[in-house]
């Protein structure tokens, strides 16, 4: 295997299984403890590479996840036993850790014969240096992390929800948050090597933040943060590696001819964050494109119903007759501008509900009957706030206009089955009287004579 | 036989500041109880100390003469609303799914019998066309009513629920009274932390009144009287208010 797969492999895992656990440490509020593991995990690092003589990897991973576990259990005492709150604990502690680790680096490259860069990398991560053996223990992790995602799914959804029932029913919550937790610096820990104590939480929160927007069941969410966060690893990683990049028929971000690479770490996340900016914005119903669009839809929806509903009511005396109106007069008497009215028209006409020619409109019978549809309920909304809400005639036009447009189709058909049976209009299917007077725009008038 | 809840001498604590002194309770079997009290009186407290979710400082809790880590199969519990993120990622039918959890243990996942149950009992509520919505997208009384389903799953014979009308529609609090009655028939005990004194009489049997201290409890007939009301609610028991303060301040 060329060891730019293996690294590929390495981070793209390390990505799909922080991506996984941090889902539920993101739904459990508890994001953060990532972050905290990875800084206080730094000093860790430093002991074990005193202690073991040498860099042996496995001692100080051990180290780091000792040191990361202690850092989390003094923020939960210091907790329990002053007022201070569990963020401020959270920052006393990551950045005193933090900042040992950082003080005794220096004094251990004096003390060793060389190598201190072998801890700096601790830093920042330095996934380009992964080795097969890495891979192996990286994939032991991911494989014990995601069979206890499995197990522990049912106990931590609960947890995750509702701790307070979950307790009420029997469950030890501080066990499962210690085990979610003892998971999570796990995870954070196997992350160090290739993705640094700085940069680690990322890998934990983002994928899973990201993921929360697609979807609203938990299990898809899961899934949905292994696989960015896969997808960040492995773009990570080829982004920063320039053979990777060579191959690549472009240069994607302009690096040109830079022979030394990119550090990995700082790219994965920089993928990692690129993937949520991209799901804030193409999400389905909570990203900011379907957002726009359902604005949109709306305001087209408001806009069509106006325009079918002045066309009636301007219809409306010389019924069942349908005069020919200015075009002009009936845009002026909404807010409408040149391109909006223009599409508007085009729109009733295709749908067959209005006649154009020479700026004279004119309303098709099922034009005349789809009118009637939409200002009978206009009508009965307002009658319902007159009498129902005690609002005042000359401010219902407004009120009907906007709640009607917004309120979902079951529920305007109920409130119409109730305001029919409490004023009935005098056949079943009649268009009640407008409760206001209708302002008549003078061109319109003018029109509705030449008809007549 | 043992009554559904006997409380001897309990005192419950925060950060060393007792909250509730010294309650002796005894509440009969098959009644809908209502907890009254004004803000700070310590009802949700009761509720919470009896479920083992607050530590208690003294005092002992049995339901059905047995503590209640041996009785757990037999309580359901509607937390507040509030307490929980709506936002989570699941649907209704998820969350009234999860009232089965303790019976199923640990790592056996809901099945298709758990699954029809919990339908049967949002349907019991009146939400079962709202199955699989995410519930940020229910209004309050909908949440609430999801809340009532999941309690119903658990299938108990008494009843904890935590201000289950606040800030609800009328016709959730007509759904919840119409269940609450149809508890009560099937023989169970719902013991129900309520805000509004005007409709203790209508909708309860029995009434606790709290006040930091067990002012009274009993019929709603003998108990909800003007004067225990005053004494609920009046200035006399601001003495054990500055009591507490002063045991918190000298430590």
């Amino acid at each position: 295997m060329s060891p730019l797969v293996t690294v590929l492999i390495g981070t793209s895992l390390l990505g799909c299984v922080a991506g996984a656990v941090g889902t539920f440490a993101v739904l459990r509020r508890r994001a953060l403890v990532g972050d905290l593991v990875a800084h206080a995990a730094l000093p860790g690092i430093c002991l074990a590479f005193v202690v073991a003589g040498e860099r042996q990897f496995s001692a100080l991973l051990l180290g780091a996840l000792v040191s990361g576990i202690f850092g989390v259990a003094l923020v939960t005492f210091i907790c329990r036993w002053s007022r201070t709150k569990e963020d401020a604990a959270i920052g006393i502690v990551l950045s005193t850790f933090f900042g040992a680790g950082v003080a005794m680096m220096p004094v251990i490259a004096k003390m060793e014969t060389g190598d201190k860069a072998g801890l700096t990398t601790y830093l920042y991560g330095q996934a380009a240096s992964m080795v097969r053996q890495d891979l192996l223990l990286i994939g032991i992790v991911a494989v014990i992390a995601l069979a206890l995602l499995a197990l522990f799914y049912k106990e931590f959804k609960l947890l995750g929800f509702d701790p307070g029932f979950a307790q009420s029913q029997g469950w030890p919550t501080l066990w499962l948050d210690l085990a979610m937790m003892a998971l999570v610096a796990l995870v954070t820990v196997v992350g160090l090597p290739a993705v640094g104590v700085v940069l680690m939480a990322a890998m934990l929160i983002t994928p899973a933040a990201a993921a929360r927007l697609w979807t609203d069941r938990l299990n898809v969410m899961l899934v949905a943060a292994g696989v960015l966060g896969a997808a960040a690893g492995a773009l990570g990683t080829v982004l920063s590696d320039n053979r990777w990049r060579q191959a690549l028929p472009f240069d994607p971000l302009r690096f040109g001819s830079n022979n030394k690479g990119l550090p990995t770490g700082p790219l994965i996340v920089l993928a990692g964050t690129a993937i949520f900016l991209g799901s804030l914005a193409f999400a389905p119903r909570r990203g900011l494109i379907a957002k726009v669009i359902a604005q949109l839809r709306l305001r087209a929806r408001v806009a069509q119903d106006h325009l079918l509903r002045t066309l009636y009511e301007l219809s409306e005396p010389a019924l069942p007759d349908r005069p020919e109106l200015a075009a002009q007069a009936v845009i002026d008497s909404h807010a409408w501008n040149s391109l909006e009215a223009w599409w508007l028209l085009r729109w009733a006409q295709r749908r067959g509900w209005v006649d154009h020619a020479n700026g004279r409109l004119r309303l098709t019978a099922i034009g005349a009957q789809e009118g009637a549809r939409l200002t009978r309920r206009h009508r009965l909304w307002e009658l319902f706030l007159i009498h129902g809400a005690n609002i005042a005639a000359d401010h219902v036009d407004r009120d009907a206009d906007d709640i009607e447009h917004i309120l979902p189709p079951e529920v305007v058909d109920r409130l119409e089955v109730e305001l029919l049976r409490a004023y009935p209009p005098k056949q079943a299917d009649a268009v009640p009287a407008s409760p206001h007077v209708i302002p008549q725009p003078a061109a319109t008038a003018a029109g509705a004579a030449d008809h007549g | 036989m043992s009554p559904p809840l006997e409380i001897h001498d309990m005192t419950v604590a925060y950060h060393r500041k007792p909250v509730l002194w010294d309650i002796d309770l005894m509440v009969p079997e098959g009644q809908l109880v209502a907890i009254v009290g004004p803000n700070g009186a310590g009802k949700s407290t009761l509720i919470k100390a009896v479920l083992g979710l607050l530590p208690i400082a003294s005092g002992k809790i049995e339901f059905y003469g047995k503590p209640y880590s041996q009785q757990r199969h037999l309580v359901g519990y509607v937390p507040q609303r509030e307490t929980v993120d709506w936002d989570f990622p699941v649907s209704a039918l998820d969350v009234v799914t999860m009232g089965t959890y303790g019976r199923l243990g640990w790592f056996r996942r809901p099945g298709v019998k758990e699954k029809s149950l919990a339908r049967e009992c949002l349907e019991q509520v009146g939400m079962a066309e709202y199955a699989d919505r995410q519930i940020r997208q229910l209004s309050g009384g909908q949440q609430q009513r999801v809340f009532l389903a999941r309690a119903l799953v658990q299938d108990a014979q008494i009843y904890f629920m935590d201000e289950p009308f606040a800030g609800v529609d009328a016709a959730t609090e007509q759904a919840i009274v119409t269940l609450l009655q149809e508890l009560r028939a099937r023989g169970k005990t719902v013991i129900v932390v309520h805000h509004e004194l005007q409709t203790v009489r209508d909708y309860f049997d029995f009434v606790i009144l709290l006040n930091m201290r067990l002012v009274a409890a009993g019929p709603v007939n003998e108990v909800f009287t003007t004067h225990n009301l005053q004494t609920t609610y009046g200035g006399r028991l601001t003495i054990l208010d500055q009591a507490a303060e002063a045991v918190r301040l000298s430590e």
